[in-house]
């Protein structure tokens, strides 16, 4: 297992392999906003916490077709398949890599771009916190929309729908965390909420996407 | 009688829907006219929304179709994954136009009550927003049969989703209801509530309720009826080309 998070993890560093992509793109995202909504700092701090939620989402999604297709290609996830490692734990190692390659650096990356969009003093801790919390939820989920769509060409849109949805109630809990903490309320209820999504996909999701794996394997 | 898994059998399911089609399709018009020609012209206009009210024939049943038929996808997916009866994933996949054709009109009908009376279109309120994201389940679910070649892998894989998607679809409700408070109307055909839609409005709106459970029966039966066929023909064909 943990050579295949190794794998993966180096496989993703490596040149093409797309790291710091989703980071770009979340960098992107984030200096377009001013320029759409206008440039007063009493809105962006408004809106700020939201912002950097759904740029970390979408910078996630942009990097979900990545976690199955090489694999698929040269045949690989074939071999995985066969190995003594059951699916199940593939696809939790592969999230978890997709999560420490795409979503750790939203992460530690989103104070930054708070910054820009002058969040209030008292919202880094709450955003940092819901991201830390909220990411790996992202990751689960995707991995799953991913396994859905890998034996499909261009399934890239179609998983953009398929998983959009999915990702609903963590980003309602997840912003709503970094508003409340940005306006210095307690926001400890949606926080606990979004750790037991967090939690509740982990524990339930990889045998879903092991499942649909197989199937597409078939 | 059998046992209800004999319909799990194609030939029989059609030789069976054959007869109960015609049926359910009268009673699904019957009921369809009565219910909207009695609650569009033989009940009051309400004192203070005039006759928009109307509406409510179309938009309640529409809605509460719309959830149950997620719900008969649900149950013939699960039927599907664990008897793999070929018939019960058709009627999913026959089901799921007609759920999202429900949910398309329960939103304009409720789009066009809300304008005159809450004075806007559109409002991000718990129960409008769920329906929306509803109709986003049902258009990835469609979408995910048709862009699969192979029919038991398609099968397969829309029954997951769906049943992924109806923890989500629950867990999207509550988060909905934690993120706004609401403007629409709490529910007002409980059996034990105090205050409820008069009987003068109530009784044409449960026979409408009735109407649509029954025209969606019919539409499901055809088209899975459709669904079985189409399937037949392709195999013939192979088969023709291999002989």
């Amino acid at each position: 297992m943990i050579a295949l998070l190794v794998r993966d993890m180096k496989l993703a560093m490596r040149a093409g392999g797309g790291f710091g992509l989703g980071l770009a793109f979340f960098l992107i995202v984030t200096v377009l906003v001013p320029f759409g909504v206008g440039p007063e700092s009493g809105l962006l701090s408004k809106i700020a916490p939201g912002i950097l939620w759904l740029g970390a989402l979408l910078a996630c999604l942009l990097s979900l077709d990545r976690i199955f297709a090489l694999d698929w290609e040269d045949g690989s996830l074939d071999l995985l398949a066969t190995s003594p490692l059951p699916m199940e734990g593939v696809v939790t190692i592969k999230a978890l890599a997709h999560w420490l390659t795409t979503g750790l650096p939203l992460c530690l990356a989103a104070p930054l771009f708070g910054l820009l969009l002058s969040l209030p003093d008292t919202g880094y801790v709450w955003l940092v916190l819901s991201l830390v919390i909220g990411t790996p939820a992202l990751s689960v989920v995707g991995t799953f929309g991913a396994a859905l769509t890998v034996g499909l060409k261009r399934g890239g849109l179609l998983l953009s729908l398929l998983v959009l949805p999915l990702y609903v109630p963590t980003l309602i809990f997840g912003a709503e965390v970094a508003r409340r903490g940005a306006l210095g309320m307690d926001a400890m209820t949606p926080l606990l909420m979004l750790g037991g999504i967090t939690a509740g996909t982990i524990a339930l999701l990889p045998f879903a996407s092991a499942l649909v794996l197989r199937v597409n394997l078939r | 009688m059998g046992s209800i898994w004999e319909y799990a059998n194609p030939v029989k399911f059609v030789r069976t829907s054959e007869i109960v089609l015609p049926w359910v399709s009268v009673i699904a018009m019957v009921t369809l006219v009565v219910g909207l020609v009695w609650g569009f012209f033989f009940t009051p206009d309400d004192y203070r929304q005039g006759s928009t009210v109307k509406i409510i024939y179309l938009h309640v049943p529409a809605a509460l179709m719309a959830i149950n038929v997620w719900f008969m996808m649900l149950v013939t997916s699960l039927i599907w994954l664990i008897r793999r009866h070929h018939v019960s994933a058709l009627a999913a996949k026959a089901a799921a136009p007609v759920g999202i054709i429900m949910t398309v009109i329960a939103l304009v009908t409720g789009a066009i009550w809300g304008q005159p009376m809450w004075g806007t279109w559109w409002a991000w309120d718990p129960r409008l927003t769920s329906f929306l994201i509803l109709f986003l389940f049902y258009l990835g679910y469609i979408a995910l049969w048709e862009a699969i070649d192979n029919p038991d892998t398609a099968a397969d894989l829309t029954a997951v989703l769906c049943i992924v998607g109806s923890v989500f679809a629950v867990l999207s409700r509550y988060a909905v209801n934690f993120w706004n408070q609401g403007l629409h109307q709490g529910a007002s055909l409980s059996l034990d509530k105090e205050e409820n839609v008069a009987d003068v409005f109530s009784t044409p709106l449960y026979i409408c309720m009735v109407g649509f459970g029954f025209l969606f029966i019919a539409l499901v039966f055809l088209r899975t009826r459709t669904e079985i066929h189409k399937r037949r023909t392709k195999a013939l064909l192979a088969r023709e080309r291999l002989g």
